[in-house]
């Protein structure tokens, strides 16, 4: 009962081109039907989300951790509540962040969880630049 | 199944077939002269009930296979075809989905029946425990069938409980990745659940048998606890039980009947008429009713595995109930205390069930964990103790004697219980929240009530609206020409719905040449859409693709609140959907409110949850001529085309409310003639 051969293979890597996505937007697209948002965070976002004493979160990781050196504008996360997989919505909460309207998880600028019954961060996918306006996904 | 029958039948053919399988002596042993309790009360008809229940889910669940598809892009669709086109095919449906509610109502009474009774009792724990794996596997029956519609709450619901699995440390990504078959909720995923849909009520079945078997073996308990001794204390079950499960069946079927055809939707989630999208979650996620009280104890628990292991516990607590409450009375009727606390038990049940409906936030998720330590603490701490300190009145020596001394009701206990469901009623309307948004007002329609029947003006107005100005954006997709001629309709001929059509050009092919190529419409034809998919009407309607029309009036709601919710079930209030409609349509206003302001691209509308709409105001007064003299104002209009999607959602309404009529008029006849038939059965007897 494990997935076919022709669901994996529409799970191979995708190439998402990053240039038209302006600073403080961000896009959701699809990868193994799962959604993913890509977000061009602001410097204040940055700054937000590397203020925060790594110790005192609920899920302890340092942005630096979560996004690709040289890229640190751009956050990569499987935008899927880990509490039980509903859909977080961008640019909601308190956090500048991710806000989960099923159980009320918010995750901050970074997908790091910050309040709520989500016992993890938003997931990193597996991603590398291609070039610097182009990410593969996969 | 009560040992070796020594049944005989007359007929030379049966002594044939009963000599090399004697299945009419087990018939006859198990369900003719089987010694039943002479004080069984009418919450022993339960039984029957529940296999009646089944034997229905079976039966039309079996028919609505045979039209159902189950692919995740034609399922929604091939379930709204089938109510629409199949012969009684909105009938088929309401009774399976109205029966999966009436068969979970069922079997919580009967397991508070068991509870209140001690029916899980020494000799009877394996009967007992036999039941709580039916109802274990009633849970993920329904749950699967719920998901086969492939509407929103489908998906969603889906979803989340597919994730309670990867709660479990290690192995749980891996479960989840089994159920889904893929990478999340999908198509593999919709197709396993069909087949273990269609599989897991003949396991149950399978169950049932047990079940009741190991209930010939051990005989009823009764409401007082003490097993029969004599002849004197039972009576065969036919025609005695018989005849008293077959009233009991016959009311049952009243209740029903009231869901099946005036209230389909009253237990359904307005969101389940919207297309599964996974891109787009429901801002608010809520299971079919029975689940609510599991669904409340999870989300108590801020902590996500020990909050899956409480739900699940919830029930398998069910299991060990019998050495948990070791009190040698059996029936609650001779324990003062143990009847106080099942009336607060099912009170609390009760109170989860209506949080887990609410918002998980402030005041709601406190009283959700008060009431999770009140669930358990009923099985783990109160049954225990009980059973040690409680000091229980006499029980009778026999059933007879009980039968006797008839007297003794338990309206002490019951108006205790009723005391606290006020008071906690009372309390509850101090909980709620301030309302901001603005309901839209209650309308008057045609369709309302029992006997509501379509305004065929209306209908023919609404069309030439929805023809004349929805159209241009919003498709119809659900609706053939033909079934403007259809009876029950907007009241046009086959040659008018004919005429109507061939004034649409529709796309056909690919011809002999391989070409696509456009024809006039034919009745067979549906409504075109206005776009060619839903990226082409997104992208022209500033990122928003308009929804399609066909099922706006259901899949549009608003909260009525307790206990508005309650009297609705009574006065058949189900106009949530148009009021909603026709005010959306009206509430349209230049000028927000001081102090709010909309985003560019949206208008303000009143009634539109967020108030920021992407659709401009459509109508406006005399934009639409009409024929018959209707004024020409927004107001009418919006009126008008309400009624007509409230028709085009609900074609077969008027057939669905005849058909209502008949079957009570019959019902009550029956259950009136079953009931004397019954007294005079039990005239001997009591």
């Amino acid at each position: 009962m494990n997935p076919d051969a022709s669901t994996i293979a529409a799970g191979a890597p995708i190439e998402v081109d990053l240039s038209p996505v302006a600073e403080g937007q961000d896009i959701k697209v699809f990868w193994r039907g799962k959604p993913i948002y890509i977000s061009h965070r602001t410097k204040k976002q940055i700054d937000e989300a590397r203020a925060v004493p790594v110790a005192s979160l609920p899920d302890p990781q340092a942005d630096e951790a979560r996004v690709k050196s040289g890229h640190d504008q751009w956050l990569v996360v499987i935008g899927i509540c880990t509490h039980l997989g509903c859909i977080p919505i961008a640019h909601e909460g308190n956090y500048d962040g991710f806000f989960c309207p099923c159980h009320g998880s918010q995750y901050d600028s970074s997908g790091r969880i910050r309040q709520g019954p989500a016992p993890a961060n938003l997931a990193v996918p597996p991603y590398t630049f291609v070039s610097d306006t182009k990410i593969q996904i996969g | 199944m009560s040992g070796p029958s020594d049944y005989q039948p007359s007929n030379p053919a049966l002594q044939w077939i009963e000599r090399r399988l004697p299945i009419i002596g087990l018939v006859h042993s198990s369900f003719v002269v089987y010694p039943t309790p002479r004080n069984l009360n009418y919450w022993w008809t339960f039984g029957a009930i529940l296999s009646f229940m089944l034997g229905m889910q079976i039966l039309t669940g079996v028919i609505l296979a045979m039209h159902y598809t189950p692919h995740a892009d034609l399922a929604f669709k091939s379930v709204e075809l089938l109510v629409r086109d199949v012969n009684y095919g909105w009938l088929l449906r309401n009774m399976h989905a109205c029966g999966a509610s009436m068969f979970f109502f069922a079997v919580y009474i009967h397991m508070l029946r068991g509870l209140y009774y001690g029916s899980y009792k020494e000799p009877r724990e394996v009967l007992w425990i036999l039941g709580v794996i039916i109802y274990l596997l009633m849970m993920a029956t329904g749950f699967m069938g719920y998901v086969l519609p492939w509407g929103q709450m489908s998906f969603w619901g889906a979803t989340v409980i597919t994730n309670l699995f990867s709660a479990i440390p290690y192995v749980g990504e891996s479960i989840v990745t089994l159920l889904w078959g893929g990478y999340s909720v999908g198509n593999p995923t919709l197709n396993r659940f069909f087949s273990l849909h269609y599989l897991l009520p003949f396991l149950i079945a399978g169950v049932v048998v047990l079940h009741v078997w190991a209930l010939h073996v051990a005989g009823q308990n009764n409401p007082d606890g003490v097993e029969p001794k004599t002849e004197k204390d039972t009576v065969p079950f036919t025609p005695h039980a018989t005849i008293k499960d077959g009233f009991g069946v016959a009311c049952f079927l009243l209740l029903y009947a009231w869901f099946i055809f005036y209230m389909p939707n009253y237990l359904g989630d307005a969101d389940n008429y919207i297309p599964a999208n996974p891109g787009v979650t429901p801002p608010h996620i809520v299971p079919e009713w029975y689940y609510l009280p599991f669904y409340a104890i999870l989300r108590s628990i801020p902590n996500k595995l020990a909050g899956v292991i409480g739900m699940f516990s919830a029930i398998i607590v069910l299991v060990f109930l019998p050495w948990l409450d070791s009190a040698k009375t059996r029936s609650s009727k001779y324990r003062p205390l143990a009847k106080q606390f099942f009336w607060i038990f099912v009170v609390v049940c009760i109170l989860l069930g209506y949080l887990g409906a609410q918002p998980p936030e402030g005041i709601y998720v406190i009283a959700g964990r008060v009431l999770t330590v009140c669930y358990f603490a009923y099985f783990l701490i109160v049954l225990p103790l009980l059973a040690r300190i409680e000091t229980p009145r006499p029980v009778p020596n026999s059933i007879s004697e009980a039968i006797l001394a008839k007297s003794g009701k338990a309206v002490a206990s019951i108006a205790v219980a009723l005391v606290a469901a006020g008071a906690l009623f009372v309390g509850s309307l101090g909980d709620a929240r301030a309302e901001s948004d603005q309901k839209p007002p209650s309308n008057k329609w045609s369709f309302a009530g029992p006997f509501g029947k379509y305004d065929r003006g209306a209908l023919q107005r609404g069309l030439k609206v929805y023809k004349e100005v929805c159209s241009n954006c919003h498709s119809l997709n659900y609706i053939a020409f033909r079934n403007l001629a259809d009876p029950g309709g907007p009241g046009y001929s086959v040659a008018q719905a004919a005429a109507f059509a061939a004034d649409y050009k529709v796309k056909d092919g690919p011809n002999e040449q391989g070409d696509m190529f456009e024809r006039p419409g034919r009745t067979a034809d549906y409504f075109p859409s206005p776009f060619a998919n839903e990226q082409a009407a997104a992208a022209a309607n500033g990122g928003k693709a308009p929804p399609d029309l066909s099922l706006i009036t259901k899949a549009r709601s608003y909260e009525r609140g307790f206990p508005q919710f309650i009297f609705d079930f009574f006065t058949q209030f189900q106009e949530q959907g148009p009021n909603y409609v026709d005010a959306l349509l009206q509430g349209f206003e230049e000028n927000p409110p001081a102090g709010v302001t909309v985003p560019e691209g949206t208008y303000y509308n009143k009634y539109y949850p967020g108030h920021a709409i992407k659709m401009p105001k459509p109508l406006s007064d005399g934009q639409v001529t009409y024929d018959d003299g209707s004024p020409a104002t927004v107001a009418q209009y919006a009126h008008d085309v309400t009624t007509f999607l409230m028709w085009t959602a609900e074609p077969h309404m008027e057939a669905r409310k005849r058909l209502g009529l008949q079957v009570f008029v019959f019902l009550i006849i029956f259950a009136f003639l079953m009931y004397f038939t019954k007294k005079k059965v039990w005239a001997d007897s009591h």
